[in-house]
């Protein structure tokens, strides 16, 4: 069984300017100690499906469909079972690590009191823990620096404070969104070893949303594509790399530029994004697709396994994309 | 080879802040920040010169300094041969002003969200020649808006309206409509979506082979970089660590800063990435506040000699315009 299981998940928000769609119909599974890749563009949905996973959506968005964790379902819990789901059993991690961790309170306050309120520890138990995991993450001096304000850390030693925290109680799935985008690529490079590492030693089982695809490639063994709140194109990381049979994963791929050879021009997918105010009809992906057929404007294509056993949503056969 | 004349020459130009320390008292001296120490280079007409380095090594204020927005504290900058940009006179600062523009890395944060389109591109025009028709005015917005692929009837909306990608492309228009020689591009493309950052690369580089413009093009993205750029120079706590032709940098880096820098980029290919070996730099950015004695990369570099906290390298020149700055470089 998997470790987490979402099957047709859809969340949806009341607006001043009418009801917006942003998820439709999401699946995925990830299994335990696995690293699953989510990937997309802004619009597509990734973030709304981790926060509706987590019981974090505003207030005026409602999540339906399941979601079930170690055989259990954990959509729309109530507020207090979800809060011992969450940080014991799944954490988090954001973007952006100055804005997430709270600028008023002492590193060793904002990692003790985890500790002290879910494991019911003593507070010098705590502390001792808390050091324990800042050497973990690769802190270093991490005792002198257990006091010190968020603001007197680097960007790169802040990520690491934050993924410190997540472990602290050894949830058994790691959700990182973006964790690496507002860093460097030197630290990127770090922090991505250190998950590694991490997952390894904890044995924790990881979502890793990016809209990186070289993040992905090193690190995921399976990867979804979002566009638009569907799902276009599921399955192993390298299937979908050098097999790509959605034309956007396509798209995706080619529209980047690569450090390790030099490309003429760039192939472009053109257009934008869709407004998920107002979507398109059928495909999400219609409008901007060499593909495209009368067919997909009205009618969105279904989530089909192919031979592989890989999953893609496109009313042309993979043969016919050449 | 000869070559033609550079558009700009900097030398030795140098940028720093005074940072006074808190609770210090008014007649202290203030210490310094050196964002940009001693940085020279060339650039030539029709050329793309990509600036890389992490955050903090001075890249946008290097960039901001070359056309006086911060002033330099010692240096030049010449323009076409005969004007030092850092000692110009108001006027011909001018001058020298409408032939350098510059995008910037947030699409929306640059625009004014009161002006419409329209009066947004034409600013550039009206501020530097006020005399010119307004009919001629409006006819110069419409034809740079149909050069970088805005449509006609968008003229009268507002900055809101547009997309991340859609907003950039009003800001390369904007700094267009001047016919410029230079358009600097502080991080254009960062943040984009993949998708739209490729259209928004191919824009930049039909219009630079169409126009014959300078670019100097600053990323911290080195694919990105890699795509667009002739030569490259590598910045690390405002010093310059290499100066290459694109392609010889990633296949030959001489500075082991460099080496690493390209080493941890992920390359968008399982297999390739799997298998890559990687030296990690260890550590941060050393504060430049306090920057180490000697090579400033000393302190994370794993080739680091005595000689390294002793002398500061300095930046040699080669034939082939490939230059490093290390006592010890990689072969």
């Amino acid at each position: 069984m998997a470790l987490l299981e979402v099957s047709d998940l859809r969340v949806s928000f009341d607006t001043l300017d009418g009801r917006v769609d942003a998820v439709n119909g999401v699946s995925f599974s990830v299994e335990a100690g696995e690293t699953l890749g989510i990937v997309g563009e802004s619009g597509s949905g990734k973030s709304q499906t981790v926060f509706a996973l987590m019981g974090l959506l505003a207030q005026n968005g409602t999540a339906s469909g399941s979601i079930r964790y170690d055989g259990r379902e954990i959509l729309n819990l109530p507020e207090p079972e979800m809060n011992r789901i969450r940080a014991e059993q799944i954490a988090m991690i954001f973007q952006d690590p100055m804005t997430s961790l709270n600028p008023y309170l002492r590193v060793s306050r904002q990692l003790t009191e985890v500790l002290m309120h879910h494991k019911g520890m003593s507070q010098r138990d705590a502390l001792d823990e808390s050091i324990r995991m800042l050497d973990a993450v690769r802190i270093p001096e991490a005792r002198n620096r257990v006091h010190l304000y968020p603001h007197e850390f680097s960007g790169g030693m802040r990520q690491r404070v934050m993924i410190a925290m997540a472990l602290l109680c050894k949830p058994r799935l790691l959700i990182a969104d973006e964790p690496t985008t507002a860093l460097d690529v030197t630290v990127q490079a770090q922090i991505m070893d250190l998950l590694k590492d991490l997952q390894q030693e904890f044995g924790t089982a990881i979502l890793l949303i990016t809209h990186d695809l070289g993040v992905i490639a090193g690190s995921c063994r399976n990867m979804l594509v979002l566009y638009g709140g569907r799902v276009m194109e599921y399955g192993a990381t390298d299937d979908l790399f050098y097999r790509p049979s959605h034309p956007y994963t396509r798209g995706l791929l080619h529209a980047i530029p690569r450090i390790d050879h030099d490309g003429a021009q760039l192939a472009t997918i053109p257009g934008n994004p869709p407004n998920m105010l107002n979507p398109p009809p059928g495909c999400p992906f219609e409008p901007r697709c060499d593909f495209a057929t009368e067919r997909c404007r009205t009618q969105a294509p279904p989530l089909e396994a192919m031979n592989d056993g890989r999953l893609r949503a496109c009313l042309r056969a993979p043969e016919e994309l050449a | 080879m000869t070559r033609p004349d550079p558009l700009l020459s900097v030398r030795n130009l140098k940028v720093s802040f005074d940072i006074r320390r808190k609770g210090s008292l008014p007649w202290t001296r203030p210490r310094q920040l050196k964002a940009v120490d001693g940085v020279s280079f060339d650039l030539y007409p029709g050329e793309t010169l990509g600036i890389v380095g992490e955050s903090g090594c001075g890249k946008s204020t290097l960039a901001r300094a070359v056309i006086s927005m911060i002033p330099a504290r010692g240096g030049s900058a010449v323009w076409l041969g005969d004007t030092d940009i850092l000692q110009a006179r108001p006027e011909k600062l001018r001058l020298i002003r409408r032939d350098v523009q510059m995008i910037f890395q947030d699409p929306l944060a640059s625009l004014n969200p009161r002006m419409t389109i329209r009066e947004i591109i034409a600013e550039p025009l009206i501020t530097h020649h006020p005399k010119t028709p307004k009919h001629q005015v409006t006819e110069r917005v419409r034809q740079v808006m149909d050069r970088v692929g805005l449509l006609p009837n968008q003229i009268n909306r507002y900055p809101h309206e547009f997309s991340g990608g859609q907003c950039q492309r009003i800001g390369i228009a904007r700094a267009l409509i001047l016919e410029p020689k230079l358009i600097i591009c502080d991080e254009p493309v960062s943040a984009l979506d993949v998708s739209i950052q490729a259209q928004v690369i191919n824009l930049l580089m039909d219009l630079q082979k169409e126009m014959g413009l300078s670019l100097i093009f600053i990323a911290h993205d080195l694919s990105v970089v890699r795509h667009i750029s002739t030569r490259i120079m590598v910045l690390y706590l405002g010093n310059v660590c290499e100066v290459s032709p694109a392609r010889e940098l990633y296949d030959r880096p001489l500075h082991p800063y460099t080496r690493a820098l390209i080493a941890s980029v992920p390359i968008p290919d399982p297999e390739k990435e799997r298998h890559k070996q990687t030296e990690l730099l260890e550590g941060d950015l050393p504060s430049p506040m306090d920057p180490p004695s000697g090579c400033v990369f000393r302190t994370r570099c794993p080739r680091a000699q005595p000689l390294c906290a002793e002398q500061k390298p300095r930046i040699g020149d080669s034939l082939d315009g490939h230059a490093v700055a290390c006592h010890f470089p990689l072969d």
